[in-house]
């Protein structure tokens, strides 16, 4: 690759916490002088983690999408959404346009960090040097957009919060909402836990 | 400011390190409006200071006005048949909460409320002090808070949430406008123009009060 140094060759830590460079003491319990958090040469157990994290999200994510987010009761009609209903239910009868909004933020924003994460843990415990410029941008737009995904969790709650006029129309939320609330929460820690460091490591670290 | 504040050994970095790729380089200054990038994979290293600290405590307590007039004032009205319920953030959490959602009751609860409200007075703190150039006392413990609470505020997610349930409601009922969705407007402009802030800098420019 080029000649740039990086801060492992050097026997340096950045930290991620406040910024400072720290001279690697090669200890196990190494904490930053200045602001006092844990340094690590890479975040640990990377590899493991991020597996553990992401196959917990997948499978809160199968009921996320099986299972009805949101009820809709008026007078004695009841009505069951899942989020993809949802999303034409506003497709057909509302806009459109934020029909596309919905559905970026609840369906494809998941699936892509799913596939994301998936390609970017393969890759690198190969120690791949295919596109890893590409590959460390995909890892910045997963984080960047990963917290947009609460979008209909936030909207199942305002709802609830104003449909409830008794007999004529009410709204509930159902065990679906819980489900997703909690894969976008798990996918967002996993992709935390992902060192992207370790995109350019080669096999140097393999753990 | 007088330099012997500072502890041997943790004078200000004069390196960069990549953050996602590991890659060291020599710090520069930077001019008005430039960004430092890694050569290496693209990643942002650092940007020139547009704020000053003045401007970020302006700022705090701007934001800390409109969070207050979002959190006490109803968001939207809506109307059926002459009945009209109107709502705030708490009355979707208690409303999750009461309807067996406790989950997503914790969950907005922390993201909408209690972590920008931490956020916000945290940052109002360490910056009412670093103006002078001095470290607030729990510096240390502020800052690594608010690294920590950093990706876990989701105002801006809230804020196209009550959109979009605003359109879906509209299907149904008559759909009124409250100052509170006003309020958050406000607090998403001033979000935007956090965003580019990287508080991480009041650790070089501030020094350690001698004890």
């Amino acid at each position: 690759m080029n000649g740039l140094p990086r801060a492992s060759d050097l026997g340096l830590i950045g930290c991620h916490v406040c910024g400072m460079v720290c001279r690697d003491v090669e200890a196990d319990h190494a904490a930053c002088p200045r602001c006092g958090s844990s340094l690590h040469k890479r975040k640990e157990a990377s590899y493991s983690r991020t597996w553990a994290l992401l196959i917990a999200a997948f499978i809160f994510y199968i009921p996320a999408n099986v299972l009805p987010i949101m009820r809709t009761v008026s007078v004695g009609d009841v009505d069951d959404n899942t989020i993809l209903s949802g999303i034409i239910e506003l497709w057909v009868k509302g806009s459109p346009d934020l029909a596309v909004i919905v559905f970026t933020a609840s369906i494809v924003v998941p699936v892509l960090k799913f596939f994301a994460l998936s390609l970017l843990l393969v890759s690198a415990q190969r120690g791949s040097l295919w596109a890893q410029r590409q590959r460390s941008k995909l890892y910045r737009l997963v984080e960047f957009i990963g917290y947009w995904s609460m979008l209909d969790v936030f909207v199942v709650a305002l709802l609830t919060a104003l449909v409830q006029f008794g007999f004529f129309s009410q709204v509930e939320p159902l065990p679906g909402v819980v489900y997703f609330g909690l894969t976008v929460i798990i996918t967002m820690l996993a992709s935390m836990t992902f060192d992207p460091r370790l995109i350019w490591d080669g096999r140097d670290f393999d753990d | 400011m007088p330099a012997q504040g500072i502890k041997p050994g943790i004078a200000p970095p004069t390196l960069w390190i990549c953050e996602h790729c590991d890659t060291v380089y020599r710090r520069r200054e930077l001019v008005c409006g430039e960004v430092a990038r890694c050569t290496r994979c693209d990643a942002i290293l650092a940007r020139h200071h547009s704020l000053s600290v003045n401007a970020i405590l302006a700022l705090v307590v701007t934001a800390m006005i409109a969070f207050i007039q979002a959190n006490i004032w109803p968001i939207v009205t809506l109307g059926l048949n002459g009945t009209l319920i109107s709502t705030t953030l708490w009355g979707c959490i208690v409303m999750m909460w009461d309807e067996s959602a406790q989950v997503v009751a914790v969950l907005a609860a922390a993201t909408l409320f209690f972590f920008p409200i931490i956020k916000m007075l945290l940052l109002g703190w360490v910056s009412l002090y670093a103006r002078s150039g001095r470290r607030a006392p729990g510096f240390r413990w502020a800052m690594v808070t608010l690294y920590r609470i950093g990706p876990w505020t989701m105002t801006e997610v809230f804020v196209l949430g009550a959109l979009v349930a605003i359109v879906k409601a509209h299907m149904y009922f008559d759909v009124i406008p409250n100052p509170g969705i006003f309020g958050y407007g406000v607090l998403m402009l001033i979000i935007t123009a956090f965003s580019s802030i990287d508080v991480r800098r009041l650790w070089d420019t501030t020094e350690e009060t001698p004890a």
